[in-house]
């Protein structure tokens, strides 16, 4: 029996020898993990004015300043221009609401049938868009003229594209257009009001849009920015819906080629990537997109090719119960419904994944960026910019701009990374143990 | 051997045992993929016979609409009323007629030389004479295109046929809105397919085919299209860079193919093992803040890496961080060379590549973990297995048997992994010939081949050489590890 104890006890302290040695190592390798960007921020304080911007011998900064920071915006309207997109957001939102209101209001009380709702509205719509494009020219110092083409191809682009849309989810679900501020509902005439509340707030964002995208002056940094931000939301819609077609085709859907299609991507990804880098610059040259149209050239190039990394999601599509899918077939489901109206929905982690991996993608691309922007700073994404900042010899004393653009890269990324962990986590181990 | 004796011995020595069976069997393997080849090629030219008999049969007993297929696509069905396909398969023609006798036949026709007409200047003015590189790129295409011409004129004609066969056995034909309604049903795969398909065609197919055939020619800095011509050269580009000599770059590969497979072998499985180490301390219980643990580590993961890496690559810099600090503690008097000694950088960059690297495995290890039942461990406890027989009977094998695929994809990614070499040292220090530094790979030497020399030729042989090796690799292992063929075995 007191063997037993002593036995037990050494057990025990045994035990909690072993995990103060793990906590040790743990504590350790958390230091070591977290320092370097300890230090990428300190140095970021370091002025490169007072004190000096290359390499010193002392890491903590003597004074605390922003001058890198500041020195990252300069040159650019950037605070004056978040002002005015600020403002003319509001006011855009205003004009919206009371807009909805009165149109849905006259259309409620003439009793209008669907048609000559939707008429009514566009014509609404068309005159309101031209008198704000006349307010917005005019907050901005510039005449109509100067952007007749964009404003009007915007005009028609936006009162269809709106429409159609409105239509088309007039018949679903209404949780849609109850989050879109200008809406009501609470009659019989829903429908017209549904409407003009959606049309209605997709000319005002195609408005704002156009207002915002034309005339800020950036700076080289916050141009850069702006390119990586674009190219990566533009490429993490495409590219997640080009996957998810690709790997519900191949996961779900049984038809002659699928075999020699993946058999096909398989021997396609031996190939280094960078082996056919001349060629796509040239194809892409063909098309006018390289240099200053290095942002649009760049998202061809992620998105064209993207349907070849569809293993993770494909192992994903392998694990929903086929029987799913043959239960709606049966009920008369077309292969389409199934796939937008079963499996989608229940693929929400590796959609959120795709789209996660798609978007981080393109702010660490240097090669290609680099290679297709060819010394056009104005096609620089934030990776070939900082990259210059810090291996050129143009730039001496750029270290400690590079640390705060890093920082201001990072701190974004981190977070949307971290809030979004789960998915990654799940999306990983799944795709690791299927390979 | 037999099998009893196989199996006596000890999983290292079954290791060995299969790896030299492998060799041992290769002739053989190799052999009968020839003649799995051989029979392949056999059926594919039964195959194309049959098809040009149906061809013949088809028009012998072809009614005037299927015989004018023959020679204007699309007028069959458009004669039936099938508009919708009828009209496609027209346009295809006549897109395909227009483009062949507009370019296509001119590239075609000079692909054997690649051009022959100087480019030459009178007096100012220069005269662009042919232009190689547009030469061979709307060559391929033009190959490309005759051969999807052929397959949709065969398929405008089997579509005659059947169309034909139905209709006089009373059956109606689809109509033009039925064929629109399949390609969200019976056809939705090609609905979903179309887009990326094109795009992995015009953006990866062609232009690897293009690479490949750049591979033998000496299109290079002294070749350069629009200025001057290339043309071919059959294998000299594969002799330059694999045989040793003063103009030739065999020695210089053959250290970059090396440090390429020791990097690929020590980023893969030293990252693997302190994961799993990490994941196995971070799992056991009673360890407390798992996921504090865990969110630190990651966060090499969520930062990119040209921040991250460039950043690191600064403080071990001669005058960086670590240097400066550890001269001013007076540990060293020189600085640490640990970007310019070959053997230092390829040692710091194994390093820092566990810094990022560890995580990944961390989770991906986490996730098996915790799926390794537990009454494996309770019933080894019973027995009175320590926790290192645990691990070694139980844990390791569980994970390789698991993640067997993985560590294939992971060794073929660091192979191929760019960036973590380009933005530490960019393959320096430099000092090979062929301007190759003893941190590249080969993937960062046909960068810079690409780039900074425009030596194409030789990137392009580099290329093929990536996928030989890779191909290779994948082959014997996808032969020795079980779980590669098939994951469900396992129990």
């Amino acid at each position: 029996m007191a063997d037993n104890n002593v036995k037990l006890r050494s057990k025990k302290g045994h035990e909690r020898r072993v995990n103060g040695t793990i906590y040790t190592v743990l504590t350790v390798m958390s230091i070591v993990w977290l320092v370097p960007f300890v230090f990428l921020v300190l140095q970021s304080f370091r002025s490169y004015k007072l004190e000096k911007g290359g390499m010193v011998d002392y890491l903590i900064p003597k004074t605390f300043s922003l001058d890198n920071y500041a020195f990252l915006f300069e040159d650019s309207n950037f605070f004056s221009w978040c002002g005015k997109a600020i403002l003319l957001a509001v006011a855009v939102a205003l004009a919206v609401t009371l807009l909805t209101h009165l149109v849905g209001r006259a259309l409620d009380r003439a009793d209008a049938s669907r048609s000559r709702a939707t008429l009514t509205l566009g014509a609404a719509m068309a005159l309101c868009y031209v008198a704000l494009a006349v307010v917005a020219g005019a907050v901005h110092g510039q005449a109509l003229g100067q952007r007749l083409v964009p404003a009007l191809l915007g005009l028609v682009l936006f009162v269809a594209a709106g429409v159609i849309f409105a239509r088309i989810y007039l018949k679903q679900d209404d949780k849609l257009l109850r989050s879109i501020p200008g809406y009501v509902a609470e009659d019989k005439h829903e429908g017209a009001k549904k409407v003009a509340a959606l049309a209605a707030e997709f000319w005002a964002l195609a408005l704002l849009c156009q207002c915002i995208v034309a005339p800020m002056e950036a700076s080289q940094y916050i141009r850069w920015y702006g390119n990586t931000l674009t190219i990566a939301l533009f490429t993490a819609a495409i590219q997640t819906v080009i996957v998810l077609s690709v790997s519900y085709a191949l996961s779900r859907l049984r038809f002659k080629g699928r075999k020699l299609i993946m058999n096909t991507v398989l021997v396609l990804g031996l190939f280094p990537g960078f082996l056919t880098m001349i060629t796509l610059y040239f194809l892409l040259k063909q098309m006018g997109l390289t240099q200053a149209g290095a942002v649009p050239g760049l998202i061809l190039i992620y998105c064209a090719s993207s349907g070849m990394g569809y293993y993770i999601s494909k192992g994903f599509f392998d694990t929903i119960p086929k029987s799913l899918d043959e239960s709606a077939r049966i009920d008369g489901a077309t292969r389409f419904q199934v796939f937008l109206k079963i499996i989608m929905p229940l693929a929400k982690p590796i959609v959120i994944y795709t789209v996660l991996m798609a978007f981080m993608a393109p702010w660490g691309d240097y090669v290609f960026a680099s290679y297709v922007a060819f010394g056009h700073q104005e096609g620089y994404n934030v990776a070939v910019g900082l990259y210059n900042w810090v291996n050129t010899n143009d730039f001496q004393n750029y270290f400690t701009r590079f640390c705060a653009g890093g920082v201001l890269v990072a701190v974004p990324i981190t977070a949307l990374f971290m809030a979004l962990q789960k998915y990654y986590v799940e999306g990983v181990t799944g795709g690791a143990v299927k390979g | 051997m037999v099998d009893l004796d196989y199996l006596k011995l000890s999983k290292p020595q079954k290791m060995l045992h299969d790896l030299g069976q492998f060799f041992v069997r290769l002739p053989g393997r190799i052999g009968g993929g020839l003649k799995g080849l051989a029979l392949a090629v056999g059926r594919c030219l039964k195959g194309l016979g049959l098809s040009i008999a149906d061809l013949f049969t088809t028009f012998k007993n072809g009614d005037w609409k299927t015989r004018l297929s023959y020679l204007v696509m699309g007028s069959g069905s458009m004669a039936r009323g099938q508009w919708g396909r009828g009209i496609l398969f027209f346009l295809f023609q006549t897109v395909f007629n227009l483009y062949m006798v507009n370019f296509g036949i001119g590239y075609l026709s000079k692909l054997n030389t690649l051009g022959v007409v100087e480019t030459y200047k009178e007096g100012r003015k220069t005269v662009y004479g042919d232009n190689s590189f547009l030469i061979l790129l709307y060559g391929v295409l033009t190959l490309f295109f005759v051969a999807a011409f052929i397959y949709t004129w065969r398929v405008n004609i089997k579509q005659n046929k059947i169309s034909q066969q139905l209709l006089a056995s009373g059956h109606k034909l689809k109509s033009t809105k039925d064929d629109l309604a399949s390609l969200a049903d019976s056809q939705f795969h090609k609905t979903l397919l179309a887009l990326p398909t094109l795009g992995v065609f015009v953006f990866t197919i062609l232009p690897i085919f293009f690479m490949i055939l750049v591979a033998f020619t000496n299109f290079d800095y002294n070749h350069q299209p629009p200025a001057k011509l290339f043309t071919w050269v059959g294998l000299e580009n594969f002799r330059t860079l694999l045989s040793s000599g003063t103009a030739s770059y065999g020695d210089t590969f053959r250290q970059v193919l090396f440090w390429t497979l020791v990097w690929a072998f020590f980023a893969t499985f030293l990252n693997y093992f302190l994961g799993m180490f990490v994941a196995i301390m971070i799992n056991k219980k009673g360890i407390k803040l798992k996921k504090v643990w865990r969110t630190i580590l990651v966060m090499t993961i969520a930062i990119p890496q040209f921040v991250s890496l460039l950043y690191v690559s600064k403080m071990f810099a001669a005058d960086g961080l670590i240097n400066t600090y550890l001269m001013k503690w007076h540990w060293i008097s020189q600085p640490i060379p640990f970007w310019t000694d070959p053997g230092w950088a390829r040692f710091t960059i194994i390093l820092i590549n566990i810094w990022i690297g560890i995580p990944y495995l961390m989770l991906i290890a986490t996730g098996i973990l915790m799926n390794i039942p537990a009454d494996l461990y309770e019933s080894a406890r019973i027995d009175g297995a320590n926790a290192m027989q645990m691990y070694g009977k139980i844990t390791l094998p569980y994970m390789l048997f698991v993640t067997g695929p993985y560590l294939l994809t992971s060794f073929t990614g660091n192979i191929n992994n760019f960036n973590v070499i380009f933005l530490l040292s960019q393959g320096k220090p430099m000092g090979l010939t062929g301007n190759a530094g003893h941190t590249d790979l080969l993937i960062t030497w046909l960068y810079r081949m690409t780039v900074s020399d425009t030596n194409y030729k030789i990137a392009a042989v580099i290329g093929i050489m990536v996928f030989v090796v890779l191909a290779v690799i994948n082959l014997v292992v996808y032969n020795l590890i079980p779980s590669v063929k098939n994951e469900e075995d396992f129990q």
